[in-house]
This record gives structure tokens, sequence and C-alpha cells, in this order.
């Protein structure tokens, strides 16, 4: 027991003053106006009243951070899927091409923003020269576009789900081969045995990326901050919940706003992950259970 | 179709879709190695993936065209206008009406000026200094930590496990505003203190991970050693810990590359210029130089390219742990 005690006292420890501390502060300073010079002042709720009655930034805030979630995470998946399929086969350099998309997904989040900032460029960039060259059209302004903005986050962020697409590939490496075997006995085709036998053995997998995609999206920040220069321009439509929260605390100093914004996404996100987690029992298929 | 022939067929996807990933780094690079005249679009032509550089004589002087006549650039003076020798005469111009005659080949230059404009160095070092000190931290406190959550039988421990699991699940949002409020009323803001000093308390998700690999050491190796008098200190550090390396590597690796690339928690705790991390710097940088593209593209070149090379070192490592985290969860 002692030596139990003595060798977690560093988390003991932590989670007093990394964990319970600030949570307990957190609460405290959402019901207060607080700027972090002065001391904090309890205002009861009016912090909440005027996030939902008075603050359209923070609905828009919402707005942005609802649409590219939903967007990105459904498509990010469809993607590292179709990526996990692609390097499920028996073929030479397997390893090499796992690698090449699985590299963006390390490199740091800053350099691929600035880079794609580059490829987003409406004059000069990779996207719209090559659409010039071989589509002969003219490209959307990309990031300077307000109702582009959006959809080129979305799209940069389908170039980095390495990660799940490695876990969906240990995945299809626990589908038993037997299924296949005889699936084609029965004379199923490839569609019969992807949507038959793949996509169900592929669920809890599916459920794992789901949860942590939805999670990361609620709390996207660092390439819209370094991509907008911190402001989710144009006119707001980047203007994405986490930014909003960045913006509230450490540019406008308005610290138990920005605590109050922090427990509405808490609670978003929990309420998000109860609601996958319960639908789960419906379309998750558990082998061998 | 014979066997053969589909599963080289199997390849054209795969090429199709390696080529999509790979072509933002080939731009990065290409454009980190391009003369300024090459980097913006010229209507009606192609992308240039093939970087062009600037044309000089022996020595050194860059090759010029003005009014359709060749000659050497001798120099801005310091109204910007440019001395152009041509012909044996000098003439005087201004830098939009001569053109700089190009060649293919690399234009280091970007990253030369990169380097010039931030303080590279002090920056890498910031970096490299922050990073290991938060693997070491990490990797200790946190071995030790799994340590006592799977190896000593203690009361309440499996509760508390519970506990180190549900911390994960609140957003750092919530945290981020007491904790800055605390550091800044310790004065530590400004300092490497808030970056560095919660490693030392561990990190839940490494717990796990590490604790799910110490289960997997037979509790034997332990016995025997306790009946030989070791402390329970010794087991820790003399038998779990060397067989455990995989899992500590995976561990150190990922660390390493979440402090390499974090913008969050520098962006808010450092504030001068001396202090800062390369993922800073690369943002003010582009911050105040937005179509300096060459250069931009170089020093995001520069802080990538560590990464990428790490990755062909430990790879195995590395997908072992991601599958690790993913499927054992």
């Amino acid at each position: 027991m002692r030596n139990g005690l003595l060798f977690a006292s560093p988390f003991l420890f932590g989670f007093g003053a990394f964990f319970l501390y600030p949570l307990v502060a957190s609460v405290y300073y959402s019901f207060c106006h607080y700027n972090v010079i002065q001391p904090p002042m309890w205002i009861g709720l009016e912090n909440f009243r005027e996030l939902f009655t008075r603050d359209a930034v923070f609905w828009k805030s919402l707005y942005n951070t609802l649409y590219y979630t939903v967007f990105s995470v459904p498509l990010g998946l469809a993607v590292s899927i179709g990526l996990a399929l692609l390097l499920n086969q028996k073929v030479r350099g397997m390893a090499a091409y796992r690698t090449v998309f699985f590299l963006p997904t390390i490199v740091p989040m800053v350099a691929s923003a600035v880079l794609w900032l580059w490829v987003l460029n409406p004059e000069s960039g990779l996207l719209n020269e090559t659409l010039r060259q071989f589509l002969r059209v003219d490209g959307p302004g990309w990031l300077a576009d307000e109702h582009w903005a959006k959809p080129s986050l979305i799209l940069m962020s389908l170039w980095a789900t390495g990660g799940a697409m490695v876990i969906f590939l240990a995945g299809l490496a626990d589908v038993p081969a037997s299924l296949y075997e005889v699936a084609a006995i029965d004379g199923a085709g490839r569609w019969a045995k992807f949507r038959n036998i793949t996509l169900p053995m592929l669920t809890p997998t599916i459920l794992f990326n789901l949860v942590m995609g939805l999670i990361g999206a609620f709390q996207y920040f660092t390439q819209v901050y370094v991509m907008t220069g911190g402001k989710g321009g144009p006119v707001d439509s980047t203007m994405f919940y986490a930014l909003y929260l960045y913006r509230n605390s450490f540019h406008y100093l308005r610290m138990g706003y920005a605590s109050a914004m922090a427990w509405m996404l808490f609670l978003l996100i929990l309420a998000a992950t109860v609601a996958v987690l319960v639908s789960s029992r419906r379309w998750v298929y558990y082998h061998g259970d | 179709m014979t066997k053969r022939t589909r599963r080289n067929l199997a390849h054209v996807p795969l090429l199709a879709a390696s080529l999509l990933f790979i072509a933002p780094f080939l731009w990065m690079l290409s454009t980190s190695l391009k003369h300024e005249s090459g980097i913006f679009a010229k209507p009606g032509e192609p992308p240039q993936w093939i970087p062009v550089t600037e044309r000089t004589d022996d020595q050194g002087r860059r090759l010029i065209t003005y009014q359709a006549r060749a000659g050497v650039d001798l120099g801005p003076d310091e109204s910007g206008r440019h001395a152009l020798s041509i012909d044996g005469k000098t003439v005087v111009a201004w830098p939009e009406d001569f053109e700089i005659q190009q060649r293919i080949g690399l234009h280091w230059a970007n990253y030369v000026r990169a380097f010039e404009m931030i303080d590279f160095v002090a920056n890498l070092r910031n970096t490299l200094f922050i990073c290991v000190s938060v693997v070491l931290a990490s990797v200790l406190s946190c071995s030790l930590v799994a340590y006592s959550f799977s190896r000593i039988p203690w009361k309440g421990r499996d509760a508390i496990f519970i506990i180190v699991l549900a911390t994960m699940m609140l957003p750092y949002q919530v945290t981020l505003i007491p904790l800055f409020a605390a550091y800044s009323r310790l004065g530590w803001v400004g300092t490497f203190k808030p970056l560095i000093l919660p490693a030392l308390f561990g990190t839940p998700f490494y717990i796990f991970l590490i604790r799910q690999f110490f289960k997997g050491v037979p509790e034997d190796l332990s016995a025997a050693a306790r009946i030989d008098g070791c402390s329970e200190f010794g087991i820790y550090w003399r038998i779990v810990m060397p067989l455990s390396k995989p899992v500590l590597a995976t561990t150190a690796l990922f660390v390493f590359l979440f402090e390499w690339g974090d913008f969050l928690n520098p962006l808010i705790y450092l504030q001068d210029e001396r202090q800062y991390t390369l993922a800073i710097a690369l943002q003010q940088f582009q911050s105040q130089h937005e179509n300096a593209w060459g250069p931009l593209m170089a020093m995001s070149s520069v802080i990538t390219a560590p990464i990428i090379a790490l990755f062909f070192f430990t790879q195995k490592t590395f997908i072992q742990g991601i599958t690790l985290t993913g499927l054992k969860g």
C-alpha cells in the first residue's frame, strides 16, 4: 500500500494541481467577470446569458464548428477506410505507400498549415494552377472566399487522416480470412464481401475513430489559427469555437466568459459522444461476443 | 486477366493516391528552392515544379536583361535603384524595370534568408531543450505511475485508475484558463516552466499505454527478485523498465513529436522572441511576411525534415504504438 501510493504520487499530486484545482476554479470563473489582472468578480449567470442571447459570434462559431465536424469527420472516415482497403492487398512496396499516406499526420501542424496556405493560394497556389492547366477553369479564392474557406479546411483535414488509416489497417488484419473464403464459395462478389463482411467487422474500429474524430473536430484550433492569423476570417467564416474561446481569453482577456464557453464545449462533446455510443448498439457488430 | 496483371493493376490507384498525398510536400520543397520569379504563376503557364535560380557571372554578380540587352547587376543604392552595367556603360534602374536571368538550379538563398529572418539557432535550441526535458520527465513519471497501477496491489487502485482515464475526457480548454491564471500569479508566464514542469506528474494517456505493457511482464520475475531482497524501486528500475523498452520508446517518440510541433502552449506562455520554439517562430514569421513564400517554404521544410527522418528510422515503433492505442483501448 505504501509503495503503491509512493509510486503513484506524481500523478496523485498532479491530479490535484493540474486537474482538480483548475476544474473547480474553472466552474467558479465561469460565473465571474475575470481578466487575470484583477481578482474575479461574481456576476452569477451573466456570462451564460450573454453567450446565448447577445453574442452572435458565439452562434456563428458554433455553426462553423458543427459544419466542419459534420463534413470532415465522415469524409475523413471514408478516406481513411478507402486508403486502408487499398493498402490491405498483397502488393509489393506496401510499406512505402503506407509511409506516404501516414506522413501528413506527423508533420508539425504549423508547417502543414503554412504549406496549405501556399497550396491554396488563389493566384499562384498548386491547386488553382493545376485546375487552370488541366480543367481550364479558374479555381475559387479558397481561404480568401467566405464560402470556400470552410471547405478548404475540410479538404486539408482529409490529407491528414493517416492515423485513422493505420488503425483501420490493423482492424482489417483482424478480419478472419475464413469469412471471405465461405463468402467466395457462396459466390459473393467484391462489393458483397465488402458490404457484408468487411464493413460489419470494421464497425468497432469505426466507432473508435468516429469518437476520436468528433472530439478532435470540436476542438479544431491550430491550423485555423495559423491560416487566418488568429482572426477567423473572412467575415468570421472560419471563426471556430476553440478559436473564439482563445480570442476571448487571450485577446479580450475575458477569462470568465471563456470559461463559460469551455464548459459549454465540454457539454457539447459529452452529448455528441454519448449520442454516438448509444446509437452504436444498433450499428456496431462485436464478432465473437 | 491473370493473377499477376491484377496484382500490378492494384498499383494504379495506390500510385494515384500517393501522388495526391505527396504533391503538397514536393510543392513545398520545390518552392523552397525556387527563385522568386519562378514562384509566382505567369498567366497561362502550368505550375512550375523544377526550381530555377539566378544566373551569375564568375564574380557572383547577377546577370540581368534591361531593355532587351544583357548586363550585370552591380547592386542597389540607398533609394532602392540598381546600378546596371550594360556593354561597359552603367545605367540606373528600378528593380521592376529589368529582368533577372534564370537557369534551372537550386536557389538556396531562400534558406539563407529564412535563417537570417528568425533567430534560428536560439529557436532550435529552445525546441530541443523543451522536447528533451519533457520526454525524460514523461517517461520517468508515467512509468512510475503505471508501475503502481499495474504491479503493486493497493486499496482503491482500480477506482483511481478509472479516474486517470476519465481525466482524458475533459477538453483542455476547461483547465487552460485556471492554469494560465495560476502560472501568471507564480510569475511563470514567459518562462519554460509551464511547458516542462507538468510532465513531471504524468500524462494519463501515456500512463495508460505503459500500464498495458507492464501488465504483460511476468509476475514471477518480480517475485524472484523480492526473495533476493530487491526493493520495489529496484524491481521497477532493474527488471521491469529494461524489459519494457518498446513501450518506453513509443512513449518517448510520441511525446517528442507532440512537443516538436506543439503550438498552443508555447503560443500562450512564451512571449520573448528569443524564447520561441521553431513552430512559434514559423507562425510569427508567416504573419509578418505573408508573401515570402520561398523563405516560408524553406522554413517549413527545415521543421518538417527532422520529423520525416525520425519517422523513417522508427517506423516500426510508430505503427505499433498507434495500433496499440487504437485496438487495445
